[in-house]
């Protein structure tokens, strides 16, 4: 251990007050959401409230842990990290244990371990630390095959268990690729695959097809005089005419009946407010009921009669809505926008590489649970559970993310020791 | 680009998302509604229904507690349910079939498991309802008829329908309401105010807590009780002398227009559609489409007045001075009211003046009369029209305005009607010569009839007939039926005609029902009718009228009596006309051969003739 850096260490304080609010803010909605009817004491660690408490005062520890140690430790055992979390996640199918029809869990007596809530942090260590040797470069084939196949291991493990949701946040690391090298194409590519498989879902091949003929007949003469377009737009307009073919046989063969539910009723194709679109309808009404100022801690009469399934995890912001209403949802939206800005400022005054790539992984790994989390309980995007960081009732979620966060600050803090 | 990238994207989603609240928080309402919908969940604390009291303070209709048996399937626990059969009567073995149809409707929400126990059964299982988990008693409140008479006035209570709940939000599924009659028409004085007790409930539809500790919470507010106009005894008297007969009776007290008897036969009982068997007893008497008993005659039966409109036409024609007292009118079996067309009359002396034109209700007089009136004016369309506006301000050929829910126009025709009826405008007044005797195009309601002898009583105005007087101990102050409404006709033509309605029954066609001591002015009819049978047009019994008011002096009744198919005036309704009338001024009844051969009297033979297929003679 390296003693002679904890002198030097000077962590970023605003940061750390927004973890500190939005946690405090988090716990007072999961214990509002937790408590119904009766009188509840505070400190009932049986009920989802007291447990969060304790999974905060363990989080304090682990911080405290974090920080005990030597910043490099974390770049040279990045790979450590990675094979252990891997060999957990491997091992779920083996000893793990089928929740709600995911084995995504290890529970030992009364403590349940959610491994890939660790995976997205040592594979943000490995993919920080393969970025930042100077040699890498990833419009070389060689290099983007390996560093994706690093990323691919964990997702696809996760998504076999079968856990789409925590999978998708894997896809956080392909634009830390892309904030570091990868060709821009990809993700002209990768956003004009969502914008067809959307269009081809609402409107239907056909129509999908005479949208992007238009398009392209537009770009053709914006693109005026200059050379070589003919061919491009051509070839664009043919793979977008064959991914919307495929798009139908995607979806109606390789979606299972739930997938395509979820995307039908973000889309308006189907109105489903009893069954499949329970959650979504009954989070719009949770919010919806709240107003401009809400309703008032311990008033909320949806989140009192537990209408919202899954209130105190993933759909803790319905709570947050309907107490405090259109004035709360908004602090908390900013609260997190405050946060992940901070987080960029930071990234731009680190002085190593590996601290700021693993920098853009932890932005990007909170971007994308930020956005879908919200994006599900208000509607615009489809069904995908996973949960709102330091919101979200769980221990392994919130530990995840605190060794996430607090890593990125211990460097942060130690930026001066790296001469 | 890729500096700013991930600003980029944070604040899009952050401004997407902020949109979508607005959307969803501020601007669409539609989400409160429906969370306090499913989350709140109301009790409702129902009001008892006020009582319904006669004139004499005679208590008519109270309320009856009846006892529900509830069950709530999922708080249901293993009981014995053999001791619990035998303390419902019900039979073991359908215990749990009748457990199994709860369960099925829902696990969660209350169902009825046993309606309507008595008060002894009652009594009996709640000592041991501790036992029973899951069941509870809900007591109901159901109306408690203290008359078996009257149902008409009444009328009765049931489940509200959809309609109703759409159309007015105080009422909910299973609310009752008033449907016909009094408890129609005073609904909302009747029913009172239910209370709101609100209680937060989770998503299985259990209590969790009292919402806001009660802040919204509402007290019922008690339903009011009323007085009614009629006089249960007289109405239960009319009903028992119309019984096996159809038609109505309409008693109305001059001086106020208080109805004191609405009698309408056939009747039923109104506790029959009350309780376990209302909705049996409902379909049969609904489904009588021959007696038609639900059907209330005293209000909507049009029936020609015959005779007894002939009174109206001797005022008018005074009013008009086209006749005086003296004017004498030749009459041999009737008289030619035009070139080859005769009417007929019975036999009596002739000539005739107004007072014995009207006690022995010679038709000659009253055609030539009638005729005079309109050709006084220069066109029979100006003649018509003024007779019409004449017999319009006595309340007729338009709804009264009494406050019983039910009724009907009746039919006072005017110029448009015959100039649609002769549509090259040429017709002459005789043409409409039968209005002069009540028949032809006239129609009336008995209670239309008996309005308009009550404003013959009062010699020239009469009050707006109502069913209401007191409310809550209080006199009505309604300007509707406290305001005089005043006829076209000059008060000093009245008495000349009431001698002669008085002389019908010292000398003229209501000799027989003269009763001693009492100075009855009346008038009988007969009306022709008509049925179809199997598509023609067939001529059954005539009905019998009569229309009287009493004493002569010191008007105290006025009544008119319908008595389907019973022939001429004096054979039914004139007797039991004058029934009623020394019932309500005298108590006591001196001829007791006369009421007991109304009482007994029976035209059910003559409602059998048009069913019966074959053949028939009328009149006999």
């Amino acid at each position: 251990m390296n003693t002679s850096g904890s002198r030097h260490l000077k962590p970023d304080w605003v940061i750390i007050f927004l973890f500190v609010c939005l946690a405090g803010i988090g716990f007072v909605n999961i214990y509002a959401a937790s408590v119904s009817g009766l009188e509840v004491s505070f400190l009932d660690f049986s009920k989802p409230h007291g447990k969060q408490l304790m999974f905060l005062g363990l989080s304090s520890i682990l911080i405290l842990l974090i920080f005990s140690l030597d910043s490099k430790f974390y770049e040279r055992f990045a790979f450590v990290f990675y094979l252990i979390t891997s060999l957990l996640l491997i091992g779920l199918f083996l000893f793990g244990k089928k929740i709600s029809g995911a084995t995504s869990w290890y529970v030992f007596g009364g403590v349940s371990i959610q491994p890939s809530e660790f995976a997205k942090v040592s594979c943000a260590l490995l993919v920080a630390k393969y970025l930042s040797d100077n040699q890498v470069d990833l419009k070389n084939l060689k290099d983007l095959l390996v560093l994706s196949l690093w990323i691919l291991i964990p997702t696809f493990l996760i998504l076999i268990q079968p856990d789409a949701g925590s999978a998708l946040v894997f896809s956080a690391f392909f634009l830390v690729m892309y904030l570091h090298s990868l060709s821009g194409w990809f993700v002209f590519a990768g956003f004009s695959a969502i914008i067809m498989f959307l269009l081809t879902l609402v409107l239907g091949t056909s129509w999908a097809i005479g949208v992007v003929f238009g398009f392209c007949v537009l770009l053709y003469f914006l693109l005026g005089k200059r050379k070589h377009k003919t061919g491009p737009l051509l070839l664009f307009f043919g793979i977008c005419v064959i991914f919307s073919l495929s798009v139908n046989y995607i979806f109606q063969e390789v979606f299972e009946q739930r997938h395509r539910d979820r995307f039908n009723i973000v889309l308006g194709l189907t109105e489903d407010n009893r069954d499949i679109g329970f959650n979504t309808y009954q989070s719009k009404i949770a919010l919806g009921s709240g107003g401009f100022w809400g309703k008032g801690f311990m008033e909320g009469t949806q989140t009192k009669g537990n209408f919202v399934p899954e209130q105190h995890t993933d759909y803790i912001f319905t709570t947050v809505g309907e107490e405090w209403g259109f004035a709360g949802s908004f602090v908390v939206i900013a609260l997190f926008v405050l946060f992940l800005l901070r987080l960029l400022h930071l990234i731009n005054r680190q002085k190593t590489a590996f601290a700021k790539w693993y920098g853009f992984g932890v932005v990007c790994v909170f971007f994308i649970h930020f956005a879908i989390n919200i994006g599900m309980v208000i509607g615009v995007v489809p069904t995908i559970g996973i949960p709102l960081p330091f919101f979200s009732y769980g221990g392994s979620s919130l530990w995840g993310f605190t060794l996430l966060l607090f890593i990125f600050i211990k460097l942060d803090a130690s930026r001066y020791n790296e001469w | 680009m890729r500096r700013f990238f991930l600003h980029g994207l944070i604040l899009f989603s952050a401004v997407v998302f902020v949109a979508k609240l607005v959307q969803i928080q501020l601007l669409d309402n539609s989400y409160e509604l429906i969370a306090n919908n499913i989350s709140i969940k109301k009790v409702y604390d129902f009001p008892e229904r006020g009582y319904i009291y006669d004139r004499n303070g005679t208590l008519l209709v109270s309320n009856q507690p009846s006892y529900d048996i509830m069950v709530i399937p999922r708080e249901v626990k293993a009981i014995d349910s053999i001791e619990f059969s035998k303390l419902l009567k019900i039979k073991p073995e359908d215990y749990s079939q009748m457990l199994s149809k709860a369960k099925h409707y829902s696990l969660d929400l209350p169902s009825v498991f046993v309606p309507q126990l008595s008060k002894e059964d009652f009594a009996a299982l709640q000592e041991k309802m501790w036992k029973f988990e899951g069941f509870y008693i809900q007591k109901r409140s159901l109306r408690d008829y203290q008359t078996r008479h009257a149902a008409n006035i009444l009328g009765y209570i049931a489940e509200v329908n959809e309609a109703k709940i759409a159309q007015n939000k105080y009422y909910q599924m299973g609310d009752l309401i008033g449907i016909q009659g009094v408890e129609k028409a005073y609904e909302d004085e009747l029913r009172g105010i239910k209370g709101v007790k609100r209680f937060q409930k989770d998503r299985l539809n259990r209590i969790i807590s009292s919402f806001k500790e009660g802040m919204y919470d509402t007290l019922p507010s008690q339903g009011k009780d009323l007085e009614l106009t009629i006089d249960i005894d007289l109405q239960s008297y009319g009903e028992m002398l119309m019984q096996n007969k159809r038609g109505g009776i309409v008693a109305i007290e001059p001086k106020t227009g208080e109805i004191l008897a609405l009698v309408n036969a056939p009747s039923y009982d109104p506790a029959l559609l009350v309780g376990r068997e209302r909705s049996r007893n409902f379909t049969k008497l609904y489904y009588d489409t021959i007696a038609k008993p639900l059907y209330d005659r005293g209000l909507l039966a049009e029936y020609p007045p015959g005779s007894t409109f002939k009174i109206l036409n001797a005022l008018i024609a005074l009013q008009e001075g086209v006749v005086s007292e003296d004017t004498k009118v030749y009459c041999h079996n009737g008289y030619f009211y035009a070139r080859g067309s005769f009417m007929k009359c019975h036999s009596h002396a002739s000539p005739v003046n107004l007072d014995s034109g009207i006690y022995n209700s010679c038709n000659a007089y009253f055609g030539t009369v009638y005729t005079r009136t309109l050709e006084k004016f220069a066109t029979p369309q100006l003649g018509i029209d003024n007779w019409a506006k004449h017999v319009k301000s006595f309340g007729l050929g338009d709804f009264l305005g009494y406050d019983l829910p039910t009724g009907k126009k009746g039919l006072v025709p005017t110029s448009a009607y015959y100039d649609r009826a002769y549509p090259n405008g040429n017709w002459r007044p005789v043409a409409t010569v039968s209005n002069g005797i009540g028949q032809g195009e006239l129609l009336t309601t008995p209670v239309q009839l008996a309005n308009f002898t009550a404003a013959i009583a009062n010699r020239g105005y009469y009050y707006t007939p109502h069913i209401i007087r007191k409310i809550e101990g209080k006199k009505i102050d309604v300007p509707e039926y406290t305001e005089k409404k005043t006829t076209t006709i000059d008060p000093k033509h009245f008495e000349p005609v009431i001698e002669g309605m008085f002389n019908v029954f010292e000398k003229g066609t209501g000799r027989s029902v003269r009763v001693e001591g009492i100075e009855i002015c009346g008038k009988t009819g007969t009306a022709e009718n008509f049925t179809k049978i199997d598509g023609k047009r067939v001529q059954l019994t005539d009905h019998s009228i009569f229309i009287a008011f009493a004493p002569k002096d010191d008007p105290k009744i006025a009544i008119a009596v319908f008595v389907e198919n019973g022939y001429w005036g004096a054979r039914w309704a004139g007797p039991i006309a004058s029934l009623m009338i020394q019932k309500h001024l005298n108590d006591t009844i001196s001829r007791k051969d006369l009421e007991k051969r109304m009482l007994e009297g029976s035209l059910l033979y003559e409602y059998e003739k048009p069913l019966s297929g074959e053949p028939f003679n009328i009149n006999q």
